[in-house]
């Protein structure tokens, strides 16, 4: 015991006089949450557009009016031949196109089906959903309006056959940044503890220490589990930087317990810190240790859900994505954060946290053992 | 974790005879898959002793080293150190052990006494004892002026005093010196190895791999290693004596000329030019220096200065090794 504590103060004392590191821990946190808070917005508003109308009546125009009115679309001017969409597309001036052909208000008056093109720029196919989706619900919102006002006088009163009430639960605004920031906690403490460790035993490697440390009664065990110990103190600091930031600024919700968020928290630290380990095992220097971790980082980022579903991907990425700690903790911290999620409900994500950090604990030391003979 | 507390400041149960005897193994072998590191090494090294390795790189003193340290189990063999067994018990030994690298492996980014307190955690000072421990070490180095200073801004041979303090801040039964000297000035290099006579009358063995011949000259005995096989341990002066060696310096009117006629000459161990100076070195010639000079005037090459000197441990070393060892050794052909 105390030879882990000798280690682990040791390793304390270098942090602190350490700045570039110290500085790593607060500033890091911050510029990350207000650009994945801010930039990284996947709410799809303002589309620009532009309107070949060859009808230029009053229906058409109240048409076009009622689809820049839902917010989605911002025309940004109109046309008056077909080619000249296709140029404005190339330009990337404009993404939505409405055209209206010169039957339209005579369609209307007739009863007959008047039709709306909606030409998008396919290159990207969010934007294509959105676009489309907008104005097929609006339309059929607007047919179903004047078809009850033509069925009254002959039937009285008439009900829709169906209607869907969407009700969202949880992050009911839909706000984008109430979901992308509390994710942020994880993804900064998976990148900065796995780069900390991993640095930290790279260092003593290069400068010749490890060999010292060697010789001496210092077990493995004590020597791996006193360098981490700092980092899990670090690691509550960043913690609780992002989610003040994340209420101050973005005003996340915090519906569930932040002592159960802080205690699974504990699981997901130490988890990354021995991935940290495990990675410094094929670094000789602290360069490659930080090239190794953002590395690292790229999975992360793309398959722990952080920024898609887990849900859309294909069966061996999802199968990688349980591998990494960031994976379980994303869904703990949503949870907790926005659901008001109890223990009970997030085992499964502990019960992956512990196994990880027992791999990752064993590979390291069995790693360890290969290096040193 | 059960033996934990029990570890400071117990020597184990010594099963050797002599307790004196600090460093006892025979035969100890080392093999990495086909290639053989140390082979059949047999050492004794008794408390209050410097004991040295010589030999040139590669020779097996890193990995002898490292075995007497219990860092690597010996393939075969068998002893103690600090009455502990090497083979079964070789974690143990690590306590009982002070250890030193050329490269002084401190912690740069902390202080003095922030390195000495992190050694004393380590090997288990008791808290109770530590500040009369961490003060005795930093008195012993005469490092007071510097407690306070972040080791990295010292130089070499300040940061030589902090390794050695470190090293020795639990008073090992062993001291151990990779290449101790390589990185410090001359000056620096004295008052080290009078800190090492101080150690060793203290009743700690030191055992120390150096290149420096003069080194090997201050040690009580040395031990000549190439090829990871020890090929002799003596006094120095016994491993002087034992090679026969006679020298011979002389300088002649065509130095060139000199070497190639000497190096036909049965009985010359070894040749070296400095400059116009020809150092040869002979065994088993009677009166070598005569014999030289008659050997040079019967062929017309003038001697215009010839005188004997005597062998040192340089010159009984190189006798042992083979010409490529002696090129590995630093070009001493």
């Amino acid at each position: 015991m105390m030879r882990l504590l000798a280690v682990a103060r040791k390793e304390l004392r270098q942090l602190r006089r350490d700045r570039i590191t110290f500085s790593f821990m607060v500033v890091v946190p911050l510029i990350q949450i207000l650009l994945f808070g801010y930039a990284a917005n996947t709410d799809v508003r303002h589309i620009r557009t532009v309107v070949l109308d060859h009808d230029q009546s009053a229906q058409s125009r109240d048409l076009v009016r009622s689809l820049e009115a839902t917010g989605m679309y911002d025309v940004v001017g109109s046309v008056q031949r077909y080619d000249e969409i296709e140029t404005l597309f190339r330009r990337g001036e404009a993404r939505v196109a409405f055209v209206v052909a010169d039957d339209f208000a005579s369609n209307v008056r007739r009863g007959r089906t008047a039709n709306l093109q909606l030409i998008v720029d396919g290159s990207d196919p969010q934007i294509v959903s959105i676009a489309t989706f907008t104005a097929g619900s609006l339309v059929a919102a607007r047919t179903n309006e004047m078809l009850m006002n033509r069925l009254r006088p002959a039937l009285g009163a008439v009900a829709l056959p169906f209607a869907v009430e969407p009700l969202v639960w949880y992050n009911g605004e839909l706000k984008n940044s109430t979901y992308v920031v509390p994710g942020i906690i994880g993804l900064i403490l998976s990148l900065t503890m796995v780069m900390l460790t991993s640095m930290a035993i790279a260092r003593e490697r290069e400068r010749g220490t490890l060999e010292q440390l060697m010789v001496s009664p210092v077990r493995r065990g004590e020597l791996i589990v006193g360098k981490i110990a700092p980092y899990v103190l670090i690691g509550y600091v960043q913690m609780t930087v992002v989610l003040i930031a994340g209420r101050v600024i973005f005003d996340v919700p915090i519906v569930g317990s932040l002592w159960l968020l802080y205690g699974l928290a504990f699981a997901f630290i130490t988890a990354s810190l021995a991935l940290g380990m495990l990675l410094s095992t094929f670094a000789r220097t602290q360069q490659q240790a930080v090239q190794i971790s953002l590395l690292f980082l790229l999975p992360n980022v793309m398959l722990s859900g952080f920024l898609y579903p887990t849900e859309a991907m294909p069966e061996p990425a999802r199968w990688l994505s349980q591998a990494l700690p960031f994976t379980h903790f994303l869904r703990i911290v949503r949870g907790i954060l926005l659901r008001g999620s109890e223990l009970a409900q997030l085992q499964n994500e502990l019960v992956w946290l512990c196994s990880i950090l027992l791999c990752a604990v064993m590979l390291a030391s069995l790693r360890f053992r290969k290096r040193l003979a | 974790m059960s033996s934990f507390w029990s570890r400071f400041g117990k020597r184990a149960e010594s099963s050797v005879a002599d307790p004196n005897l600090v460093i006892s193994v025979q035969g100890l072998t080392r093999t990495f898959g086909k290639f053989t590191a140390v082979a059949d090494v047999s050492l004794d090294v008794r408390s209050g002793e410097i004991f040295g390795i010589l030999g040139p790189n590669g020779a097996g003193k890193s990995t002898t080293i490292r075995m007497l340290c219990g860092i690597i189990k010996p393939s075969r063999g068998q002893g103690t150190v600090v009455g502990i067994d090497l083979l079964r018990q070789p974690e143990r030994v690590k306590q009982h052990v002070g250890y030193m690298t050329q490269r002084f492996s401190l912690y740069e980014d902390l202080t003095v006494r922030e390195n000495l307190e992190f050694y004393a955690g380590i090997y288990n000072v008791p808290y109770r004892r530590r500040g009369e421990v961490l003060d005795q070490a930093i008195e012993r180095a005469g490092l007071e002026a510097f407690r306070r200073r972040v080791t990295g801004e010292l130089s070499g041979g300040w940061k030589q005093r902090v390794a050695l303090a470190c090293a020795t801040l639990h008073q090992p039964s062993l001291l151990v010196l990779d290449e101790p000297t390589a990185n410090v000035d001359p000056v620096s290099r004295r008052a080290f190895w009078s800190r090492i006579h101080a150690v060793a009358a203290g009743g700690t063995a030191v055992l120390l791999t150096t290149h420096y011949m003069d080194e090997a000259e201050r040690c009580h005995r040395v031990a000549f290693v190439a090829r990871g096989q020890l090929l002799d341990i003596g006094t120095p002066a016994e491993l002087v004596a034992r090679r026969g060696l006679e020298v011979t310096e002389l300088v002649a009117s065509d130095a060139k000329q000199a070497e190639s006629a000497l190096s036909g000459l049965a009985g010359v161990e070894d040749l070296v030019r400095y400059g116009d100076v020809l150092r040869v070195t002979t065994r088993g010639i009677q009166r070598p220096l005569d014999v030289v000079k008659a050997l040079l005037e019967s062929q017309a090459i003038g001697v215009l200065r010839a005188e004997s000197r005597l062998a040192g441990v340089e010159d009984a070393f190189i006798s042992m090794l083979s010409p490529q060892e002696r090129v590995a050794m630093g070009g001493a052909t």
